[in-house]
């Protein structure tokens, strides 16, 4: 048996198996990871079945969401009666809406207490703009404040609210877009009259050019005013009565109703409709309520577009780098110590390059810019505060050393064989480099992209100090010329964790988006790489001299 | 006196007679011109005192055992050894009456005029025709006709045109190994040299491939002069016009072919032909 054991260790089989089983624990890591996030946040979005709870203070509607294992003992002390043969109770969080008038949005009940609840059918959820959603019955619908509908007023209501709908981005489209684009075109002029008065170029004829500018866009901005009055106006019109569980009657308007449903009655196809619809909101359209509802786009849009421009810096600066490090430097101590600095570089924790992009680029670069180059707009700063493009450079500076490392490595692996031959060609070094070396080494710096996108794409705390916020207003890239704004503010899935998961006002309501958030965090970043890696593999047959 | 003649014998004398005919044709101009060259690695010296003269439009063949140096003087004409950071060259080598060592001249351009085929196949991984075209393009020709016609040209003068004319946009690295040796000589022939270096061009290659590159060798030194380097007597027996042997980096013999191989003067020279050593 001993005999047994150790053939057995001899063989190695014992090596094949504890890898094996080392690989198959990080899939399954990663994959429960996936699932967990996937249950966890994209279950948020399915319509679910709202109760009608009996409470000593009047009912209440609720969905059901999660329960949870209590001592009992810790609920006797806070006074509630509960038989003394109990050790532990199962209780439930509900999710019970109408913050506006009962001032909680969640409620624990006992799971005991909802086996005689009952399901009514009739019950309408309202999804708000403010205030998160409502629940109740439909009493009627009013026009100008007359009930104009009692009897169907589901059907009534739906009618109605597609109008207030398209009202309401008609609105949103005015006052976010075009006048938003004069607002910009305002501040542009102010900037211009200034810059004329620093240069002592503001005479009669400039300042009458730049009045009747103004005059325009005022012209401009007065006609939207109108058509946004007479927008109010409409959105105003409809409004709805309905009563809670405990028979209050509440008037809500319908502007500010995103959404109307009946969970209880909704088939299983329009439930399927239902969460996409909701998904698509999620994946497409601005925060609301401080970010705990509505969609994350600019949050998504702002990771791609900073890790494109974080690309964009970091491949030419890490391959030049390399290129002069292992092509043209002299080998020798100092060589192999900047190659240690640099190896250093990249264990550096990244808050450390926050604080330098902040020190560095925003206060001393940016602020130099501003001097120089937007002295009209000074004392606000335009490039010396936290914006898109110092949180790029920051995030260039720390993916670099990775950049510099494969880069090297590929360079190192370019035959010595092809760089004579180009040579006795008649081509200099640098042709050499241009035509042959550095296409042959493109897959190792795409694999440097690689690394650095994967890197960069995650970082959260560097990026809270050069320029990702909370919510930021406009996105960075806009019909507004010159349609980049590098110097602007973005926002960023990994920091939107953060903000929905520890900085909001209703964490409970919020939990779900942060699963959702990080698992879209999660698929942003495999679809950068995805896209890098097939480009690299493309690059790599292309060039696959080096395989043999 | 005869046992040697006869040992001489051994090897394959039938193309001797036609490089012998080139040879006593007409006194040819000279190509480059040696004179006292010393080659150091470092601290090691592996040129010793290099004469010769090296005429034009012919085939030189450098024979020697390994490590004779007779690849690093190959590599001293179009001054290949600047890229080791530790060769340091004395002496003069004279191309046409300039010396390629001179501070004034342009390596680029000197390896422009002396073109060089390496050891083992080493294309670009471009297209064959890309590959070709590679030394034009350095040279800022992008003419798409220009660049047509000498490709063909080239191709043709390797004998590879017929081989290749219908995948001239495929890779070169799906090529056998003799097709990229000859590849690698339309590249070079295609800037138009005036010398060619070929460092063991045969050596990774099989044996048909291998008298390819040597019928081929034969043509182009009606245009080119040809200077080889090369470990197989007999092939610098069948293709050259002039033999050298080194040895630990002194030029031991150097004359025609004939008379290297058949009545040589030197002693080491007889005994490395004859297969005593080496």
């Amino acid at each position: 048996m001993k005999q047994n054991t150790a053939t057995w260790f001899k063989s190695g089989a014992p090596w094949v198996w504890g890898s094996a089983a080392t690989v198959s624990i990080s899939l399954l890591m990663v994959v429960s990871l996936l699932i967990m996030l996937t249950m966890r946040g994209f279950g948020h979005f399915w319509p679910s079945e709202v109760i009608e709870i009996e409470r000593p203070a009047g009912n209440t509607f609720g969905e059901r969401k999660q329960v949870e294992e209590v001592p009992a003992q810790r609920l006797r002390d806070m006074g509630m009666v509960l038989p003394d043969s109990v050790e532990f109770v199962a209780r439930r969080l509900m999710k019970t809406g109408n913050r506006d008038i009962t001032g909680q949005d969640f409620y624990w009940v006992l799971e005991k207490e909802l086996e005689s609840a009952n399901v009514p059918a009739e019950v309408v959820v309202l999804e708000r703009r403010e205030w998160g959603n409502f629940y109740g019955r439909l009493r009627s619908v009013k026009e100008s404040g007359v009930v104009v509908v009692s009897d169907d007023v589901y059907a009534e209501l739906e009618k109605r609210l597609t109008r207030s709908s398209e009202l309401f981005s008609e609105i949103e489209e005015i006052e976010k877009h075009q006048i938003g684009a004069i607002n910009y075109s305002m501040e542009k002029l102010r900037l211009k009259k200034r810059a004329l008065e620093l240069k002592g170029a503001l005479d009669s004829e400039a300042q009458e050019e730049l009045r009747a500018e103004r005059a325009e866009l005022q012209n401009g901005y007065g006609s939207y005013q109108k058509q946004l009055r007479e927008l109010y106006q409409a959105i105003k019109r409809d409004s709805l009565e309905i009563e809670t569980a405990d028979g209050k009657i509440v008037e809500q308007s319908l502007k500010t109703i995103v959404r109307a449903y009946q969970p209880n009655q909704m088939s299983l196809v329009e439930k399927v409709a239902f969460y996409f619809e909701k998904l698509g909101e999620f994946v497409g359209d601005d925060p609301r309520e401080a970010n705990t509802e509505g969609g994350i786009f600019p949050a998504i849009f702002g990771t791609i577009m900073m890790v494109f421009l974080m690309s964009l810096l970091v491949t030419p600066l890490g391959v030049i780098a390399a290129i002069y490090l292992r092509e043209y430097a002299k080998q020798g101590f100092l060589t192999r110590v900047i190659r240690i600095a640099v190896n250093n570089l990249a264990g550096v924790p990244s808050i450390v390059y926050g604080i330098f992009g902040l020190g560095f680029f925003v206060y001393f670069l940016g602020g130099n810019i501003d001097r120089i180059f937007y002295p009209e707009a000074l004392p606000a700063p335009t490039f010396g505060t936290p914006g898109l493009m110092w949180a790029a450079l920051t995030l260039a500076i720390l993916t670099m050393p990775v950049v510099i490392v494969s880069t090297e490595e590929g360079l190192s692996r370019v035959p010595k064989a092809i760089r004579e031959g180009s040579l006795a060609l008649g081509a200099t070094k640098a042709e050499t480099l241009w035509r042959t070396v550095i296409p042959m080494a493109s897959p190792s710096i795409m694999t440097g992209m690689i690394l650095a996108i994967a890197r960069a794409a995650g970082e959260v705390a560097p990026l809270m100090l050069v320029g990702v916020v909370k919510l930021a207003p406009t996105l960075p890239l806009d019909g507004n010329y010159p349609f980049l704004h590098l110097d602007r503010k973005f926002m960023h899935l990994g920091f939107h964790i953060y903000d929905v998961g520890f900085q909001s006002p209703n964490v409970e309501a919020a939990r779900p988006l942060v699963y959702a958030t990080a698992l879209l965090l999660v698929v942003v970043i495999v679809i950068l790489n995805l896209a890098a890696i097939s480009i690299r593999n493309r690059l790599r047959e292309k060039y696959k001299a080096l395989e043999h | 006196m005869e046992n040697r003649q006869n040992r001489a014998h051994s090897i394959d004398m039938s193309n001797l007679n036609k490089g012998e005919k080139a040879a006593n044709k007409e006194e040819k101009k000279t190509c480059f011109t040696v004179s006292d060259l010393n080659l150091y690695y470092g601290e090691k010296q592996a040129l010793q005192s290099i004469n010769l003269e090296i005429p034009e439009k012919s085939v030189t063949a450098f024979i020697g055992p390994s490590g004779c140096g007779k690849s690093t003087l190959l590599r001293c004409f179009n001054r290949m050894n600047d890229l080791v950071d530790s060769a340091r060259v004395e002496g003069e080598i004279l191309l046409e009456g300039e010396d390629i060592y001179a501070k004034t001249m342009n390596v680029a351009d000197l390896r422009r005029r002396v073109g060089m085929v390496f050891q083992k196949p080493n294309p670009f991984p471009k297209s064959i025709y890309e590959n070709v075209a590679y030394g034009l393009r350095i040279q800022g020709v992008n003419n798409r006709h220009v660049l047509d016609e000498v490709v063909e040209k080239s191709l043709k003068g390797a004998a590879l045109w017929d081989e290749v004319k219908d995948r001239l946009q495929e890779s070169a690295l799906g090529m056998s190994g003799g097709q990229q040796q000859r590849l690698v000589i339309a590249r070079a022939i295609a800037i138009e040299p005036e010398v060619i270096l070929l460092d063991e061009p045969a050596s990774a290659l099989d044996p048909i491939s291998t008298l390819k590159i040597e019928e081929l060798i034969n043509d182009l030194k009606s245009d080119y002069t040809i200077l080889i380097v090369t470990h197989n007597m007999q092939q610098a027996a069948r293709v050259s016009d002039h033999t050298a042997f080194m040895y630990m980096g002194d030029m031991v013999e150097f004359g025609a072919t004939n008379q290297v191989f058949t009545n040589p003067s030197k002693q080491k020279t007889e005994d490395y032909i004859t297969g005593r050593y080496g």
